[in-house]
C-alpha cells in the first residue's frame, strides 16, 4: 500500500518532491552562478584583477577588503528548492543579492535562463525583476503605511497594472497564504507569522519564476517557524517554483531542501542533497552540523533498500524517496516492505534489519 | 605619554602667559589687530550685494527678477491666508477698500482648530488647543495672533517641502550633500538677526521678507532630518524596491519617503516650532503680529503689554507644538480604512468644519459678537502685570539691585576685563594648540583660521564680549543644570516634572525669555545673562539625565557589590561614564546660549549681537553678515573642540 497522500502538510510534499526532484535532474539549470566574487572595500576589482592574486581571507583583510562571497559556483534547477545554509556573516545574504544583482558582484558570471545578468542593462534588470523574480525578506519589509491588500498589490502597482486587476490578484494571493479577511489590516496589527505570510503573498503576486527567500522564518518564534515551514512546503507543492532559500538553521535546511549548499567565510564548502551531506560530510565543519541530525529523518528509502525486480512476498509498499523515519512505522507487523518509484514500478525491497541498524547509528 | 601630554600643555600655557603679561610693549599688534591689515570683508559683501541687486543677471532674467519671483510665490498664499484669518477679502486699494467677505470668525477658527485637535489626539488635545486659542481671544491678542498664524501657515508648508526636496537631493547625490553640509552647518550657527539683514536688503521691509527669512531659517533642520531619516530606512526596503523593479522616482516617493514618515514628522514639528520662533523675531523686518507687539512693548519698556503678547506667543506655541506632535505620533498608528458611507460618514471632520464656518459666517453678519470677539468681554492683564512689576520694584528693588550689583562687580566685570585684555594672537595660538591636542592638525587649522578671521575682520573686541557673556551664562547654566540633572536622574517622579518644564521651555520662542528678565532687572548685561541662562539650561539638564540613565546598570551593580556608598557610585562610576554625554550637553548649551545672546542685543548688550542689530536697523548687509559670521565662528570653534574632547573621553573610557 503506498503512503496515503494527505491533501496538505508535510506528507503531501514528501510524495510530491520525488517527482519534481526527478524532473529537475533532467531539466536545464534555471540559474547558473560561475566564479562569483563579491569583495567589499575600495579597490576590490583591481585586487582580484591581478593574475594569481592571493585571495585568501587573510590577505584580503590585510588589504582592507571584506571577502563576502568568494568564488561561488552553483546551479539551481527548475522546480527545486535550493537552500543556502551558513552561519551569521558567512555571506548568504550577499550571495543571494548578487544572484538578483541587488549587489553588483565584483567578478564572475550569473546566467538566468541562459541570459547573462551581469551584462543586462538597468532597464532590462528592472524588467526581469518585475516579472521573473520575487523575494521574501527576513524582517518582512512591509510598508507600514499600506494595508495588507495594498502591500501585496504593490509590486503590480509599480508596474502600472490597473487597480481592479491588481487587487483581484492580490486577494487571490492573500487567500493562498491563508490571510483572507485581513486585507484591510495594517502590518503592525498582525503577528510576525502573519506579517511574513503577507511578505510571501507579495513576492508571489507577480508570479515569479525564481523565488528568493532570505531567512524568511528566522525572525519568528520556533513554534510559528515550524508552522510556516509546513505552510511553505504546502505552497511549493502547489506552485512548483524554482527557489533559492537562505537559512542559518541546519534543521530547516534539511526539512525543506532538495539540495543544500553550505557556506563558510564566503565560499561554499559542500553542496548536495540533504542525504549526501548527512551521510558524507565533506569537512569537519559540515560534520559538526550533521552530528545531531537523526539519520532516519534524512536518509531516503532508496538509499538502503536492496535492489529487486519485483516486490514479491511483501504486503505494504513505500516510495523510494520517502525517508526511513516515515517508513519505519510500517514495520510494526512486517519484516520487509516493497519499494516503488514515483511511477509505481517496484524497484527494491526494504529490510527491517537495515532500518534498525541505520536508526541505531543515530 | 601622559607626562609628555601635560608638559606640552604647560609649555603652551607658559608661552601664552608670557606673551600676555610682557608682550604688550614689544608687540602691540598682537593685542590690537592693526587696522591696516584688516580684511575689508564688510565692504566686499556690501559691494557684492549692490552688484547683485543692480547688475547681476542670469541671461534671461536679472537677480532682481528672481527675488521678485520668490516674493510673488510667498506673497500670494500669504495674502490669501491673511485675508482668511485677519483682514477679510477686500476689493479696491488702501482706505477705499471694501470688504466683500469677512475673515473667518473667531468662533470658526477655534472650532476648526479644536476639530483638528480632536482628530489628531482626542478629547484631551482638543481641550488644550481650544483653551490656547480661547486665551488669544479673551485676552485681546486675536488680531496679532492671526497675523502671526497666517505667516506660519505659509512658511511651514513651503519649508517642509523645500527641506524635503533638498534632503532627498542630498541623499541621492553625495556630491550635492558634500556641498550642502557646510552651508547647513553655517546656517544653523549664524545668529538669526544676521539672516535678516541681507533679506531686508533684497526683499525690502514687510511680511514677505519676514516669511523668506523664516523659510531659510526653518529649512535646514528639515533637510538634515530628511537625509537622516532616509538613511535610517532599513536596507531591506531598498532591496524590496529594487526587487519589484521600482524606478528611481517610485523608489523615492513610494518606498523610501513613506517608510521614513515617522521621522519626517519630527522634522515637520521642528519646522513649525522654528518658524514660530523666527516669525516672532522677523517682526523686526516687518512680520507684524505678536512679535511686533513684544518688540514695541520692549522698546517702550511697557512690561504689561509685552508680557501679554509674550503669553499669547506661548499659547500659540503650545497649541501648534502639541498638534504637530500628535500628528507625528499618529503617523505611526494605523488609520481606519475609509468607510463607504455618504459624504458625512467618509469625511466627518471636513464636513463639520465647513458647516461651522458657514453657520458662523452667516450668523456673524447678523450678530457682530460671533464675527469678532466682543471688546466688552476682553480681559486685560496688562495693567495687572504692570502693577505686579511696580509692586516688586517697590518692595524688592533694593534686594534685586544688590544681587545684580554684587554679581556684576564681582563676577561679570572682572571676567569681562580679563577676556578683553587677552592678546588675539595668544588666544588664537592657544585655540589652535588645543585643536591639535584634541583632534590633530586638521582641527588645529580649522580652529586657528576661524579665530584669526574674527580678528582680521575687526570683530575681536566685540567677539570677546560675546565670549564673556556666553561663557558666564554657560557656567551658570551648567552649575544649575547639571545638579538638577543629577537629582532628576535618580528620581523618576522629579524627572517627569522637570521634563515637562524643560519641554515647554524649549517650545517657547526665544523672544519670550526677555520679558520676565527685563521686568525684574531692567536692561544690561545682567538681564541678558539671566535670559540666556534660562534659555540654555534645558540641554544641560537633558543631556546630564540621559548620560546618567544610559550608564550600564551592571556596572552600578558591580559597584554596589564592591561596597561603594551611593555617593561613591555617583561620583566614581556614573558621572565618570556619563562625562562624554554631559560634555555634549554643554556643547548644546553653548549653542543655545549663543543664539539667545544675539537676541539680547535688544536689552542693550555691547557685543556682536548688538553689531548685527545695528546693521539691521541700518540695512547694512556687510556689517551685519561679518558680525554674524564671527558669532558662527565662535560657535563652530566651541563645537569642534568640545566634540573632539567628548569623543576622546569616550574612547578613553572604552565607550565607543
Ligand atoms: N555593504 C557592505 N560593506 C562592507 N561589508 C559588508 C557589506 N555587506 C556585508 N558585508 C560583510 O560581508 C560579510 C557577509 O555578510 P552577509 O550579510 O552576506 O552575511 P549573512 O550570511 O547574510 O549573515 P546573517 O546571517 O547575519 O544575515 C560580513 O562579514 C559583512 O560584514
Ligand atoms: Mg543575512
Amino acid at each position: 500500500m503506498p503512503l496515503p497522500a494527505a491533501p496538505c502538510g508535510g506528507f503531501f510534499l514528501l510524495s510530491q518532491t520525488p517527482q519534481t526532484g526527478r524532473m529537475m535532474t533532467a531539466s536545464e539549470p534555471k540559474l547558473i552562478c560561475r566564479n562569483v566574487w563579491k569583495v567589499f572595500g575600495a579597490g576590490a576589482g583591481e585586487f582580484l584583477g591581478v593574475k594569481d592574486a592571493d585571495t585568501s581571507l587573510a590577505s584580503l583583510s590585510k588589504a582592507g577588503l571584506v571577502g563576502a562571497v568568494r568564488d561561488v559556483n552553483l546551479e539551481v534547477h527548475a522546480g527545486e528548492i535550493f537552500v543556502i545554509m551558513g552561519l551569521s556573516g558567512s555571506g548568504k545574504s550577499t550571495l543571494v543579492r548578487c544572484l538578483s544583482r541587488l549587489v553588483e558582484p565584483t567578478s564572475g558570471e550569473i546566467l538566468f535562463n541562459g541570459e547573462n545578468l551581469l551584462a543586462a542593462s538597468e532597464s532590462r534588470m528592472i524588467e526581469i525583476r518585475r516579472h521573473q523574480m520575487g523575494m521574501v525578506f527576513q524582517h518582512f519589509a512591509l510598508l507600514p503605511h499600506m494595508t495588507v491588500l495594498a502591500n501585496v498589490a504593490f509590486p503590480l502597482e509599480v508596474q502600472g497594472v490597473d487597480r481592479e486587476t491588481r487587487e483581484a490578484r492580490a486577494k487571490k494571493m492573500i487567500d493562498l497564504v491563508g490571510l483572507s479577511g485581513k486585507e484591510n489590516f495594517f502590518p503592525r496589527e498582525l503577528s510576525g507569522g502573519q506579517q511574513q505570510r503577507v511578505g510571501i503573498a507579495r513576492s508571489l503576486s507577480v508570479e515569479p519564476e525564481l523565488w528568493f527567500l532570505d531567512e524568511p522564518f528566522s525572525a519568528l518564534d520556533p513554534l510559528i517557524r515550524r508552522e510556516m515551514q509546513d505552510e511553505f512546503v504546502r505552497l511549493q507543492s502547489v506552485l512548483k517554483k524554482t527557489i533559492v532559500f537562505i537559512t542559518h538553521d541546519f534543521d530547516e535546511a534539511i526539512r525543506l531542501a532538495d539540495r543544500i549548499a553550505i557556506m563558510k567565510d564566503g565560499s561554499i564548502v559542500q553542496a548536495g542533497t540533504p542525504e549526501d551531506i548527512v551521510l558524507n560530510p565533506a569537512t569537519p565543519y559540515v560534520a559538526e552540523f550533521t552530528r545531531n541530525v537523526p539519520k532516519a529523518k534524512v536518509v531516503k528509502v532508496g538509499s538502503i533498500m536492496r535492489a529487486a525486480k519485483s516486490a514479491s512476498g511483501t504486503g505494504a509498499t513505500v516510495r523510494e524517496r520517502a525517508t526511513i523515519a516515515e517508513a519505519a512505522p510500517i514495520f510494526a507487523n512486517v519484516d520487509r516492505i516493497g519499494v516503488i518509484d514515483s511511477t509505481g514500478k517496484p524497484v527494491g525491497v526494504l529490510h527491517r534489519d537495515d532500518v534498525v541498524e541505520l536508526m541505531m547509528r543515530g | 605619554m601622559g607626562a609628555a601630554h601635560l608638559t606640552a600643555w604647560f609649555a603652551a600655557l607658559a608661552i601664552f602667559v608670557l606673551l600676555w603679561q610682557f608682550g604688550e610693549p614689544i608687540s602691540k599688534w598682537a593685542f590690537d589687530y592693526p587696522k591696516a591689515w584688516q580684511i575689508p570683508l564688510a565692504r566686499w559683501i556690501s559691494d557684492a550685494m549692490k552688484w547683485l541687486v543692480n547688475e547681476a543677471s542670469f541671461g534671461l532674467f536679472t537677480f532682481t527678477d528672481l527675488t521678485r519671483f520668490i516674493a510673488d510665490i510667498v506673497n500670494l498664499p500669504y495674502r490669501l491666508a491673511l485675508s482668511l484669518l485677519s483682514t477679510g477679502f477686500l476689493s479696491g486699494q488702501g482706505s477705499s477698500a471694501v470688504q466683500i467677505l469677512p475673515p473667518l470668525s473667531w468662533i470658526a477658527v477655534i472650532a476648526v482648530v479644536t476639530l483638528i485637535g480632536y482628530h489628531a489626539g482626542g478629547r484631551r488635545l482638543a481641550a488644550i488647543v481650544a483653551i490656547c486659542f480661547g486665551f488669544l481671544a479673551v485676552f485681546g491678542q486675536w488680531q496679532s495672533a492671526m497675523v502671526t498664524l497666517a505667516s506660519i501657515l505659509v512658511a511651514v508648508p513651503l519649508g517642509v517641502v523645500g527641506g524635503l526636496l533638498l534632503g532627498i537631493a542630498a541623499y541621492r547625490w553625495p556630491r550635492f550633500e558634500t556641498a550642502l553640509t557646510p552651508i547647513l552647518d553655517l546656517m544653523q550657527t549664524i545668529p538669526v538677526f544676521a539672516y535678516l539683514v541681507p533679506i531686508l536688503f533684497l526683499f525690502g521691509f514687510g511680511p514677505t521678507a519676514a516669511i523668506v527669512a523664516t523659510l531659510i531659517y526653518a529649512m535646514p533642520p528639515m533637510t538634515r532630518i530628511t537625509v537622516m531619516a532616509l538613511r535610517a530606512v532599513p536596507s531591506e526596503f531598498r532591496d524590496l524596491g529594487n526587487m519589484i523593479g521600482c524606478t528611481r522616482r517610485q523608489m523615492t516617493w513610494r518606498v523610501l519617503v513613506p517608510s521614513a514618515k515617522d521621522s519626517l514628522m519630527v522634522g515637520v514639528n521642528q519646522v513649525i516650532m522654528l518658524s514660530l520662533n523666527m516669525v516672532i523675531i522677523a517682526s523686526m523686518i516687518g512680520a507684524g503680529g505678536l512679535g511686533f507687539d513684544v518688540l514695541a512693548a520692549l522698546r517702550r519698556l511697557d512690561i504689561g503689554a509685552g508680557l501679554e503678547a509674550g503669553l499669547a506667543i506661548v499659547a500659540l506655541a503650545i497649541a501648534l507644538d502639541r498638534l504637530s506632535q500628535a500628528y507625528a505620533a499618529r503617523a505611526g498608528a494605523p488609520v481606519a480604512p475609509a468607510s463607504t458611507g455618504g459624504l458625512v460618514a467618509r469625511h466627518p471632520y471636513t464636513v463639520a468644519a465647513v458647516a461651522v464656518i458657514l453657520v458662523t459666517g452667516v450668523a456673524g453678519l447678523i450678530l457682530p459678537a460671533v464675527q469678532t470677539y466682543p471688546d466688552a468681554l476682553k480681559l486685560s492683564t496688562g495693567s495687572f502685570w504692570s502693577n505686579v512689576v511696580g509692586w516688586i520694584n517697590v518692595n524688592f528693588f533694593d534686594t534685586f539691585e544688590a544681587v545684580k550689583n554684587a554679581v556684576l562687580l564681582n563676577i561679570l566685570i572682572p571676567f569681562k576685563r580679563l577676556l578683553g585684555g587677552l592678546p588675539w594672537l595668544g588666544v588664537t595660538g592657544m585655540l589652535a594648540f588645543a585643536g591639535w591636542r584634541l583632534g590633530g592638525l586638521k582641527l588645529a587649522a580649522i580652529v586657528g583660521v576661524l579665530a584669526f578671521l574674527i580678528a582680521a575682520t575687526g570683530q575681536w573686541e566685540k567677539a570677546m564680549i560675546t565670549t564673556y557673556l556666553c561663557g558666564i551664562s554657560v557656567i551658570f547654566a551648567a552649575l544649575l543644570g547639571i545638579p538638577i540633572g543629577i537629582l532628576s536622574a535618580e528620581r523618576a517622579r522629579l524627572w517627569s516634572w522637570v521634563r515637562v518644564i524643560i519641554d515647554t521651555l524649549q517650545t517657547l520662542p526665544s523672544f519670550v525669555y526677555l520679558m520676565p528678565a527685563v521686568m525684574l532687572f531692567r536692561v544690561g548685561d545682567f538681564t541678558a545673562m539671566i535670559a540666556v541662562v534660562a534659555y540654555s539650561i534645558a540641554p544641560a539638564i537633558r543631556y546630564t539625565v540621559h548620560g546618567l540613565m544610559k550608564v550600564d546598570p551592571r556596572l552600578i551593580e558591580a559597584g554596589r557589590a564592591m561596597g561603594c556608598t551611593p555617593f561613591q557610585i555617583l561620583t566614581k562610576i556614573k558621572l565618570k561614564l556619563a562625562l562624554p554625554e554631559i560634555m555634549l550637553g554643554l556643547n548644546q548649551t553653548i549653542m543655545f546660549a549663543l543664539s539667545m545672546l544675539v537676541i539680547t542685543a535688544l536689552v542693550g548688550t555691547r557685543d556682536l549681537g548688538q553689531e548685527v542689530y545695528i546693521a539691521l536697523t541700518k540695512a547694512d548687509t556687510g556689517r551685519g553678515l561679518v558680525a554674524g559670521f564671527a558669532v558662527a565662528f565662535i560657535a563652530i570653534i566651541a563645537d569642534r573642540l568640545i566634540s573632539s574632547g567628548a569623543a576622546r573621553t569616550k574612547a578613553r573610557l572604552g565607550l565607543v
